[in-house]
């Protein structure tokens, strides 16, 4: 259970003002797939390399020959603010970390640390992580918690 | 003019005041500034051929108001540098021969908000999808995220982060101008409130209504200005991305790393060269990244450096000498205030000047690390 004003595991606490992410069709595979439980990459045909965030060009060689796949969901926190000054529909919160994953594929993502206390004591970096994906509106927003017996499985649904 | 004759800065001045200033709007703020650099030069409006300023109110406003037809016009909003990128490009157009006299306004009403620009993005931009839904709220929220990993791999301590806010202190307090003059200690600083952990208030920078403008125009003028000219010795200019979550490695800025090198091979310097130093200091760690990057100190040691005093009056390197973005001004697109401290240092002129400051450097930042660029200007020609 999280400490009070935490987010939670289990979905968003005060929701409604929050952002709500907006798909274009350049990134509407990816909103589908956290629909769907899954954390979609993109990855180039022609050098491999894997890519965040969603867009129609590799950005190692240039190519347009990209597919989707689904990532693992296994992440470690790379780096993290924990803000005092909540953005709008954050307010009851409390201090919340803005984080940076690495994903296990290699690219990094912005998110939020859900299922454990968000203090510098508790968030190590390095800690390994587990994509869980949080309702936001009509979107599915991925989010990150600690790995074990209560996170979802990988690449399932909720 | 050949590409081997040099480019001048001719005139340059701030608003009358830097501060709060609720009974000015932006376009008021440009315009003060433009009047004032202009005089600065002892030219009248007749004289620009040039314009350059960011959107908005843009070069077409700010040309307009002031009564000027313009044969060149450079609109780059990139942020905060992106006065530093004007005054490069219009290097390359005075050399072609586009423009003759070119005139780089700053204004902003970001304190006060009087006729400003609203900030937040649609939530169909990328950052509206990838980062705002994360609870980012402005540049305190996403520009500090790297720093945690910057300790981690480099040793950066919590004091010697908040120690970049007492040296630059110590500069401010020789500063009539600049907002926040009582020196301060380490205590201080992470005493002050949490903004977003590890950053405190006082590794903030200020919010502040201000303006500024300069002159740029050919070297062989020199002679024909009120003021010693300033000699535009190189230039360049970088962007990395336009998410903070995506900076290839969080140690690093790779634009401030390629615009540092661009100015250094033009100027044919190197660090040691340099007498004085503007980096743009929107928070605590930006001059770590900045003399790194840049190659005044290794990777790794500019937190020792700043610690050790090296950046303080009497110094080795003294850095940020109006106080900076942490203590004289920050109107939201500082770099046109860390140019114009370069240039009073450069003149002689400066309310802390540094003794012999023959070649002074100033590196901008625009956006979260999205966009540098970077100024070598020097009291004699190449």
């Amino acid at each position: 259970m999280s400490a009070p004003g935490q987010p939670t595991a289990n979905g968003p606490t005060s929701g409604a003002a929050k952002p709500v992410p907006e798909p274009t069709p350049d990134t509407q595979p990816f909103w589908d797939g956290c629909a769907r439980g899954e954390l979609l990459l993109q990855r180039c045909l022609g050098c491999g390399e894997p890519y965040f965030y969603p867009r129609p060009v590799c950005p190692a060689c240039g190519s347009t020959d990209v597919q989707w796949f689904a990532a693992s969901g296994r992440a470690t926190l790379y780096s993290y603010v924990i803000n005092h000054r909540p953005a709008r529909g954050f307010e009851n919160d409390g201090p919340y970390a803005i984080a940076v994953v690495q994903l296990a594929e290699g690219p990094r993502m912005m998110t939020n640390i859900v299922g454990m206390p968000n203090t510098p004591e508790e968030l190590v970096l390095d800690m390994e992580l587990q994509v869980r994906f949080e309702q936001r509106g009509e979107v599915s927003l991925p989010v990150f918690g600690p790995v074990g017996p209560g996170a979802p499985r990988p690449g399932g649904s909720q | 003019m050949s590409r081997d004759q040099g480019v001048i800065i001719a005139g340059a001045a701030e608003t009358d005041e830097i501060g709060k200033l609720p009974g000015k709007s932006t376009l008021q703020l440009h315009l003060e500034a433009a009047i004032n650099a202009v005089a600065d030069a002892g030219l009248t409006m007749r004289d620009i051929d040039g314009i350059a300023t960011v959107n908005a109110p843009g070069p077409v406003q700010v040309a307009h108001s002031l009564g000027i037809t313009p044969a060149w016009i450079d609109g780059t909003s990139v942020g905060g540098t992106s006065f530093l990128l004007h005054v490069r490009h219009a290097t390359a157009a005075i050399r072609a021969g586009y423009a003759r006299t070119v005139l780089v306004t700053h204004g902003e009403s970001g304190r006060s908000r009087v006729g400003a620009t609203p900030f937040p993005r649609g939530n169909s931009s990328i950052q509206g999808q990838f980062e705002a839904p994360y609870g980012t709220a402005g540049p305190t929220t996403a520009f500090t995220i790297p720093v945690l990993r910057y300790m981690k791999e480099y040793g950066l301590t919590h004091d010697q982060l908040a120690y970049v806010a007492v040296a630059q202190r110590s500069w401010a307090a020789r500063n009539p101008r600049a907002m926040f003059r009582d020196l301060i200690s380490v205590a201080d600083v992470l005493a002050s409130r949490l903004v977003a952990w590890p950053f405190h208030l006082l590794e903030c920078c200020l919010v502040t209504d201000g303006g500024g403008a300069l002159i740029v125009t050919s070297a062989e003028r020199a002679a024909d200005f009120p003021k010693p000219a300033v000699h535009v010795l190189g230039t360049g200019e970088s962007a990395e991305t336009p998410m903070i979550s995506q900076l290839a490695d969080f140690t690093e800025s790779q634009a401030f790393l390629l615009a540092g090198q661009a100015a250094f091979a033009e100027a044919g310097i190197r660090a040691a060269d340099v007498n004085h130093l503007m980096i743009y200091d929107a928070f605590a760690h930006l001059p770590i990244y900045g003399l790194e990057a840049l190659g005044f100190v290794a990777k790794g040691e500019a937190g020792a450096f700043i610690a050790d005093g090296n950046t303080e009056p009497g110094g080795e390197l003294p850095l940020n000498t109006n106080g900076g973005g942490l203590s004289y001004t920050h109107t939201g697109m500082y770099g046109m205030f860390a140019m114009l401290e370069g240039v009073r240092q450069v003149r002689g002129e400066a309310a802390a000047q540094v003794p012999d400051a023959r070649i002074s450097v100033i590196v901008g930042n625009g956006g979260m690390f999205a966009t540098a660029g970077v100024l070598v200007l020097g009291r004699e020609a190449r």
